[in-house]
Formats: structure tokens, C-alpha cells, sequence
């Protein structure tokens, strides 16, 4: 595939933090492709590094992380031509470079609403600041323009609204700011981090067809972090799994859903209670516990939890195999198909 | 649980948990938050009873009211003492103290409900003592017992809470209100703290003990896939108010409320060959301060009238199974 076509290009991401005058890896050799105007979620329990895979990749980490990778490659879309920006290779995490790409480029869309706004400024004060970094628009002209998101948005009488402070807006309307906060530089990669999970069913409706407006009218392309599968089957083009900082299984939606092989793709799939379950039908549960990532013995991670797990799966390093076209599988049952990495 | 022996262990009657807004320096009372406004309902023993809304409908409330955590300004909760009813709200402090080992609570965040600076016994400990169980021996059998009821070994109990992991606190916590052997066991948010593969472990074990013990369970979650597998009978609440309650099967096959339909289609589902058409409900839920006039959802329905807009509907039995609805429209479609 052509540059053109894939938007994100990640190779062989490796973050560790250093804790106690220890180095825990906590992303091993993640890779993916992000194709242009799609979205794909990333799948994982709390602790499998999903977040802390994105936030490499938008070097917000601290000073006490390690980020390694052959490539993070972000393509532009210039009119017809591909602008290449190596994210991997920038020296300074918060320097002029980075700065550059955060907002008219790449943007992101964090968990918890209630968190991510200032509570001293006006929520329109918040949202214009990307634009009067970014471009050269007096204050007055962000303001129109804040304004016009705001009703895209779906924020209800948006001139008064604006001059009002976060406490005064409700969870729901408190992510609309954070995600017009996320839109107003017009960024072409999304990357939302539990967008909706402390929010209420009805308002996540909401909020996830917004998204989903986004992606299908203006061809954005979203990475969804979650971990309800409900949502993903609802959402995504392409699916990446991840346990213990490992990316698992990775695939199109019908090869997750239909063509599930990972062993953990098939518990965390077959756990989650859904609406109709008979009444005597038990849930499956996965056994046992995540383990710490401080003590990971060699192996596969999931080898303690797993139902088909042999002698082989304990040595080494478990390769990922293709076992159909775009569905990579890191899992000893698979290897007759070639491996890939 | 068959229909026919039904035995009411909880009556509620019209209960209604207000909290005063005081406001200046003579802390005049200028409106009350009405969490809980005219809850009326029964449980059996022997069943679970989901209790289902959004953030603020005072599903917590209620559940808190239930055990007399928070004082209704009206209405009564009345506890079957066997076979005779006697009412709680009025309870002195002995009789609340006896009524305490009848009826237990879960809380939702396993992380702040046990003492970090106590070990496990401690915390364990205290609730034998205080119910007056003197003698050690006799304490630690129970401990023993509750904690194998959970799957916790029993030597675990020198350790601190922070060496267990989220699902096993949640588990140790169930088990400390095993210990006075309660036959209602309130839950508020069991497994919403947890991940999904710890949630379903602690929801299996949940129906476990339920079938051994034969207790009562009030399970209050927002999450109406959890409530559904859990539950036997579901009550849906929408601003302090019931809006329908129906065995939970019903509940999902043929729901009568808009709000539950609305409730019902914005969950996403796991599969990708049956996509639902949504129903996506306009704006916010209200705040419980200034209710709207009449029907609380109809600035939200689909169906509203000029009627929902002034008379509050009253509860409609539909059937024979005991399904509730609270709707002037919700058999819109004989009309």
C-alpha cells in the first residue's frame, strides 16, 4: 500500500518506564498500520499499555519513559502530495516539532471530561487557544469559528454557552468541549482514549455517533481506545488487541468477530455479559489475573490464563503469524502460517 | 423462583429521599434535590432485583434509603420480620442495630471500602465483635467460612488490601457481609470498578452464593447487560422515579417505556451481523432540582402529548407478570 493510503505507520514501539531504579516494559514491539479514513480500536483490559501505546506515539509521556521504535511514521496530505513526518525520530518531546503536528495534524480525546478542562477558563477561551497558536486569526475571528464547531457539535445555544465555565456544562456536554477542543485545528488523525467510558449509555449514543459523523463525512481517521467490545463492533474498520503491552491478535473487524483466534480475543469476547443471555447460561470467565508487568516470566503473557496452553508457550519469544491476509495472530497454535513481524 | 411461592420480604411504599439546598447565612432552605421521589415497590425473597438508570436517577439513593444510610423525608420501608411487617423508618437505634445482620450492603469501589491501614483480619474482625460474637475461635471459624465462600484463602487474612488485586477485593468485601449472614444483600455497582474478565468472575460467584445461601439480592448498575444477566426482575429508574419495572426477560424482549427503549437500543451489542437502527435520545437527563412539569422524560420522548407535558402518569399494570409501566402512550398502539 501506498503512503497515501495509510496515515500512521508504527514499527516495532517499545516503551518502558523506569520505577525504583527498575526498567518495566510496558509496550513490546507494537506495529500497525492506520489506513486513511478509517477508524481502528484498540482492545485491551485496564494495564495492557493501550493508552500508554498512544500516548508514545504523541510523545506526552514523562520524563521517566523510554520510547524505542524502528518508525512512527505520520503521512500528510498536502493536496496531492504525501508529506512524511517521522514522530519517532523528533528529539524533543515538547519542542517546536511536536508542537507543530499536535492540533493541525494529530489530536487527542481523553477519558475523563471532568479532568480535562480548566476550571478557571471559559470553555470558549479553552477551545479557541489551538487556533490562536496554530494560525493567524485574530481573536474575534477564532471565536466565529469556535462558535461554528459548537453548533456542529451539537452544543445548544452556542453564543451563551461559550462564555461559560466547565462546571456549569454537564458530562455529556463537557466531552462535546473536549472533542471541539480536539477539532477546532481541523487535525486528520483522531485518537480518542475511553471517550465515552465515564459517560451514561444514552450520551455515549450520542457522543459515538458524532465520531462516527466525523470519520464518514470528513474522512477523518480515528484510533478508538476502548475496552467494550460493544462499541468496537460498532465502530471499527480494524481491530488491534492487546494483552500485556503485546499486541495479540489484529485484524478487520469481521476476522475478530467472525474468524476470532487468539485464545484471549476468545475469553474477553465470551466474558462480557450481553443483552438476551439465556438465564441459566453461565458467563465464561478468564482465570486467574493480569500479571504484574514488573515479573513477567518468558513466554507468552497470556500462558497463565490460557486453556490451550502447552509446553512451547512458556520459552521464548512468541512470534505473531498471518493467517489470512491483514489478520496477525500472536499465538503458538498458529504456526504453520507464515510469521510475520 | 416459581411464581406461586412469592414471599415479599421488602415493601416500599411511596418513599421519598429529598436533600435540602440551604442557602445564606440563615441557611434558609430554598429547594430540595429529590434523588428518591414516591419509590414504590416489593421484593421477594429468594430473587435479585436490578435496578437500572443513568447517573442521578437516585438508583444509589434509593439503595442507600433501603438500608436507612440516608433518612426519607416520607414513606415507608417495611422489612418482613417473619411474616409480620414491621417498619423501618421508624425503627429506634437497638432495633436498627438487629436490623443491620438482616441486611447487608456491597459498595461500588472495592479500593476505598477496606481500611488501607488494617489487615484483612482486622476489618473482618470488627463486625463479629461488634454483633457480639466474643468468643476468637468462633470468629475465625466464620471468617474461615466466608472467605472460602469466595475462593480467598484463609491465611490471606494477615495481609493488607493493597496485596489484592480489584476483583479480590471486591470478592473479600462480599465476604465481609457474609459474615452476620444476612438474607438481603444490597449491591450498588459491584462490578463497574472491575475489568471485564474480573467482572464476570465476581458476577458468577455472585449467583454461586446466591443459590447456596438463598439471599435476597437489590442489584443497582448502570450497566443494563449486567443488571439483565444478574437479575430476575428489573426496575427502571429515570429521575427519582420508577418508569417500569418487569422480569427481565420481558424487560428486554418487549419493553413498554420509551426511556426503556431508548435505554435498551443505546447499548452497543457485540455483533456485527445484527446492527440495531439506534434510537438516540435528544439532550440530558434533567436536573433532579427543577423537575420538569409532569412526565419527567417527556422533554426527551419521542411520544410526548400535551398530556405528558402536565399530568404525571401514574403506574399501569400490563399483564399478568407483574409488568409495571409508568406512560400515558405506552400502549400507544390499541389506540
Amino acid at each position: 500500500m501506498e503512503n497515501k493510503d495509510i496515515i500512521l505507520d508504527v514499527k516495532n514501539l517499545n516503551t518502558s518506564f523506569i520505577s525504583d531504579q527498575k526498567k518495566v516494559d510496558i509496550v513490546k514491539s507494537v506495529s500497525f498500520q492506520l489506513k486513511r479514513g478509517t477508524t481502528l480500536a484498540v482492545v485491551g483490559e485496564s494495564g495492557c499499555g493501550k493508552s500508554v501505546t498512544m500516548n508514545s506515539i504523541m510523545r506526552f509521556l514523562g520524563n521517566n519513559a523510554q520510547i524505542t521504535s524502528d518508525k512512527i511514521q505520520y503521512n500528510a496530505l498536502q493536496g496531492e502530495k504525501v508529506v512524511e513526518y517521522q514522530i519517532g525520530a523528533i528529539k524533543k518531546a515538547n519542542g517546536p516539532e511536536m508542537r507543530a503536528l499536535r492540533g493541525p495534524e494529530l489530536s487527542m480525546i481523553f477519558q475523563d471530561p471532568m479532568s480535562s478542562l480548566n476550571p478557571v477558563y471559559k470553555v470558549g477561551d479553552q477551545v479557541a487557544e489551538g487556533l490562536l497558536q496554530h494560525t493567524k486569526l485574530s481573536k474575534k475571528e477564532a471565536r466565529q469559528k469556535v462558535l461554528e464547531l459548537f453548533r456542529k457539535l451539537g452544543i445548544p445555544d452556542p453564543e451563551s454557552r461559550i462564555d461559560c465555565y466547565p462546571h456549569q456544562f454537564s458530562g455529556g456536554m463537557k466531552q462535546r468541549v473536549v472533542i471541539a477542543i480536539a477539532m477546532i485545528c481541523n487535525p486528520e488523525l483522531i485518537i480518542c482514549d475511553e471517550p465515552t467510558t465515564a459517560l451514561d449509555v444514552t450520551i455515549q449514543a450520542q457522543i459515538m455517533e458524532l465520531l462516527k459523523g466525523l470519520q464518514v463525512n470528513e474522512g477523518k481517521s480515528i484510533i478508538l481506545i476502548t475496552h467494550n467490545m460493544g462499541l468496537v463492533a460498532e465502530m471499527a474498520d480494524e481491530i488491534c488487541v492487546m494483552y500485556m503491552g503485546r499486541v495479540v491478535e489484529f485484524g478487520s473487524l469481521e476476522d475478530l468477530f467472525d474468524r476470532t483466534a487468539h485464545p484471549y480475543t476468545k475469553a474477553l469476547l465470551r466474558s462480557v455479559p450481553v443483552l438476551g443471555l439465556a438465564d441459566d447460561q453461565q458467563l465464561e470467565t478468564i482465570p486467574g489475573i493480569t500479571p504484574n508487568p514488573a515479573d513477567l516470566k518468558e513466554g507468552c503473557e497470556f500462558a497463565n490464563r490460557c486453556p490451550d496452553c502447552s509446553e512451547e508457550c512458556r520459552k521464548g519469544k512468541i512470534p505473531a503469524f498471518e493467517i489470512s491476509k491483514g489478520h496477525r495472530v500472536r499465538c503458538l497454535q498458529y504456526s504453520n502460517f507464515p510469521e510475520v513481524d | 423462583m416459581t411464581e406461586k411461592n412469592k414471599e415479599v420480604i421488602f415493601k416500599v411504599n411511596n418513599l421519598k429521599t429529598w436533600f435540602p439546598i440551604k442557602k445564606g447565612a440563615l441557611k434558609k432552605v430554598v429547594g430540595n434535590v429529590k434523588a428518591v421521589d414516591g419509590v414504590s415497590l416489593e421484593v421477594y425473597k429468594g430473587e435479585t432485583l436490578g435496578i437500572v438508570g443513568e447517573s442521578g436517577c437516585g438508583k444509589s439513593t434509593f439503595g442507600k434509603t433501603v438500608m436507612m444510610l440516608e433518612k426519607p423525608v416520607d414513606g415507608q420501608v417495611e422489612f418482613n420480620y417473619n411474616g409480620e411487617f414491621k417498619d423501618i423508618t421508624k425503627f429506634s437505634k437497638e432495633e436498627m442495630f438487629d436490623f443491620r445482620k438482616k441486611v447487608q450492603m456491597v459498595f461500588q469501589d472495592p479500593y476505598s471500602a477496606l481500611n488501607p491501614q488494617k489487615k484483612i483480619y482486622t476489618s473482618f474482625e470488627e463486625p463479629l465483635i461488634v454483633h457480639g460474637i466474643k468468643s476468637k475461635e468462633e470468629r475465625e471459624k466464620i471468617m474461615e467460612r466466608v472467605l472460602k465462600m469466595v475462593n480467598i484463602q484463609p491465611d490471606y487474612l494477615q495481609r493488607y488490601p493493597h496485596e489484592f488485586s480489584g476483583g479480590q477485593r471486591q470478592r473479600l468485601c462480599i465476604a465481609r457481609a457474609l459474615e452476620v449472614m444476612p438474607e438481603v444483600l444490597i449491591c450498588d455497582e459491584p462490578v463497574s470498578a472491575l475489568d471485564v474478565s474480573i467482572q464476570a468472575q465476581v458476577l458468577n460467584l455472585m449467583k454461586d452464593i446466591q443459590k447456596e445461601l438463598n439471599l435476597t439480592y437489590m442489584f443497582i448498575a448502570h450497566d443494563l447487560s449486567v443488571v439483565q444477566y444478574m437479575a430476575d426482575r428489573i426496575v427502571v429508574m429515570y429521575l427519582g422515579k420508577i418508569v417500569e419495572i418487569a422480569d427481565s426477560k420481558t424487560l428486554y424482549e418487549e419493553p413498554l417505556h420509551p426511556y426503556t427503549k431508548a435505554l435498551l437500543s443505546a447499548i452497543p451489542v457485540p455483533d456485527i451481523h445484527n446492527k440495531k437502527k439506534r434510537q438516540i435520545l435528544d439532550g440530558e437527563v434533567p436536573s433532579p432540582i427543577n423537575k420538569p412539569s409532569g412526565c419527567a422524560f417527556h422533554n426527551r420522548c419521542p411520544l410526548c402529548t400535551d398530556r405528558c407535558k402536565e399530568e404525571d402518569p401514574a403506574m399501569h399494570l400490563h399483564g399478568e407478570n407483574g409488568h409495571i409501566v409508568a406512560c400515558h402512550k405506552y400502549d400507544q398502539k390499541k389506540d
